[in-house]
């Protein structure tokens, strides 16, 4: 498993996202809730850019006239044809086993740490002072 | 992991896709602000549109019968950076579609201010021939690739077949596009002459789904959902195969071509397999057709792919695409809208490269002149 240093996380803004090549693959990172997300950036149905998805809620009814929203956010929904997706898994949200996007695991740590090593993007510059977002593919 | 977009894909497909270009037989340009299509109407229809605005054959003023899936049904992606609604840039639609899936012609179909739904038939020619002008100043003039399509109103025929012969004078466009939802089924008598003209001309009729008659758009009634009345576009485009071939239009005008656009496929089969046998019970009804109600769907009519149909086992897309015959299809994106097609992933199972050939582009060439 090769871990890429790709942003600081300043770089991306909370609710914003980036997209970043690594390994010849677009990967979107998105910024939710003090989280981030790595997920292909590309909707398994119609090849859809995900960084254009909207991010929207859970919305649960448990009966008529009573709704929560819950997750703000952690949900995608594709900006062509509206499939929805877990952002934290890449799961959809209508066929969960058979229908997902491709997820990456996604650490923050500090400059410090990377700079004890080893790292892979060795031309990123990292400094003591920020954090860093890293892709593990 | 997913099996949907991952299809295995066949070395000639992977071949024959470098050097495809593709004809799009379903882009939708929009006007970027009223003030662009006025300056082509006379002052009395400006002073119309300004004052008295839009009104529908529908009991809705400013808005449409049922919440549509996304803003202007477009795709979230398409609103262009520089403002305006989606489809009104075409700096931004050269950059997002034109040039990316290397579309080597796009047909336009225009919708805006509902053209063919408007109550009065007056104002509604008068935006009609308005947009005519518009395709050809703002689209077709600055990007050559870009084909214009004549709106032709058949409600008021006089004024359709008209607007036809300006157009045709002209010589830019490569279609004349009537509404799928008229007074009438588009068999009727009423309606031939448009028919007669469109076939001296030797211009294919499209019928582009979508806007509201005076009628409900299911032969159920009036639907409760957006979803229902979006699967009414093809049981519109059914009643409207029925209608042309039952009355004998391809009888009667055999060299008029005629285009169904954005109906899908997938109703076709049943659709021409019931047909043909009720013909067989009842052809005495109908002594004015002289085959088989199939055949002339066969020779007549085309019909674009999109929204296109996704069957859980994709082997039955293909036998779709077999049973309607890949010579009957041209590709079509839809572009801006949200239930856009995308060339390259729309179709989930594999094509022969002769079919991709037909499909992409070689069926609308031949048809279009292109």
């Amino acid at each position: 498993m090769a871990r890429h240093i790709v942003a600081r996380t300043t770089d991306i803004p909370p609710g914003g996202n980036k997209v970043f090549g690594v390994d010849g693959r677009d990967i979107v990172v998105f910024h939710v809730n003090g989280e981030f997300f790595a997920l292909l950036n590309r909707c398994p149905h119609a090849g859809a850019p995900l960084e254009k998805a909207a991010c929207v809620a859970r919305l649960t009814s448990p009966e008529p006239g009573v709704y929560q929203r819950s997750r703000v956010g952690e949900l995608l929904r594709c900006a062509w044809h509206g499939w929805e997706f877990d952002m934290r898994n890449g799961q959809s949200y209508f066929d969960p086993k058979r229908v997902k996007i491709r997820s990456y695991p996604v650490a923050v740590e500090s400059g410090e740490e990377l700079q004890k090593g080893p790292y892979i993007a060795e031309t990123f510059p990292v400094h003591v002072e920020d954090s860093y977002v890293i892709i593990e593919t | 992991m997913s099996d949907v977009i991952d299809r295995p894909i066949l070395a000639e497909e992977a071949a024959a896709r470098s050097r495809l270009r593709i004809i799009d037989c379903d882009v939708h340009p929009s006007i970027h602000a009223h003030s662009d299509i006025e300056q082509f109407m006379p002052k009395r229809w400006q002073e119309h549109l300004r004052t008295y605005g839009s009104h529908l054959r529908t009991p809705y003023i400013g808005t449409t019968p049922y919440p549509r899936s996304s803003p202007l049904i477009a795709r979230r992606d398409a609103w262009p950076p520089t403002g305006g609604p989606p489809g009104s840039d075409l700096d931004f639609m050269r950059k997002q579609h034109l040039d990316p899936l290397d579309v080597e012609f796009g047909i336009l179909q225009v919708l805006d201010l509902f053209i063919f739904s408007q109550q009065n038939l007056e104002f509604g020619a008068a935006i009609q021939r308005a947009i005519n002008d518009w395709q050809l100043a703002f689209w077709s003039d600055r990007e050559p690739r870009l084909k214009a399509s004549i709106l032709a109103g058949q409600d008021d025929t006089q004024l359709a077949i008209a607007e036809i012969e300006r157009c045709a004078k002209i010589g830019r466009y490569v279609q004349i596009n009537v509404c799928p939802r008229a007074n009438e089924p588009l068999g009727r008598r009423r309606y031939w002459p448009i028919y007669e003209r469109a076939q001296e001309l030797g211009l294919p009729l499209g019928i582009h789904v979508g806007g509201y008659g005076g009628h409900a758009p299911t032969g159920g009634g009036w639907p409760s959902y957006y979803v229902e009345e979006h699967q009414s576009n093809a049981h519109t485009m059914a009643a409207q195969l029925t209608s042309l071939v039952l009355e004998g239009i391809p009888e009667r005008f055999p060299k008029l071509k005629i285009v169904f656009i954005e109906g899908g496929f997938g109703w076709i089969p049943s659709a021409t397999w019931r047909m043909d046998r009720h013909f067989d019970a009842f052809r005495s009804e109908v002594p004015h057709l002289k085959r088989r109600p199939s055949e002339y769907v066969k020779e007549h009519f085309w019909f674009t792919t999109q929204p296109i149909d996704e069957p859980d086992d994709a082997r039955h897309l293909r036998s779709l695409i077999e049973w309607v015959g890949a010579d009957r299809l041209l590709f079509s994106s839809d572009y801006p809208h949200w239930d856009f097609d995308d060339p390259r992933y729309a179709f989930k199972t594999p094509l022969t490269e002769t079919e991709r050939a037909k499909i992409f582009n070689g069926n609308a060439r031949a048809l279009y002149k292109l």
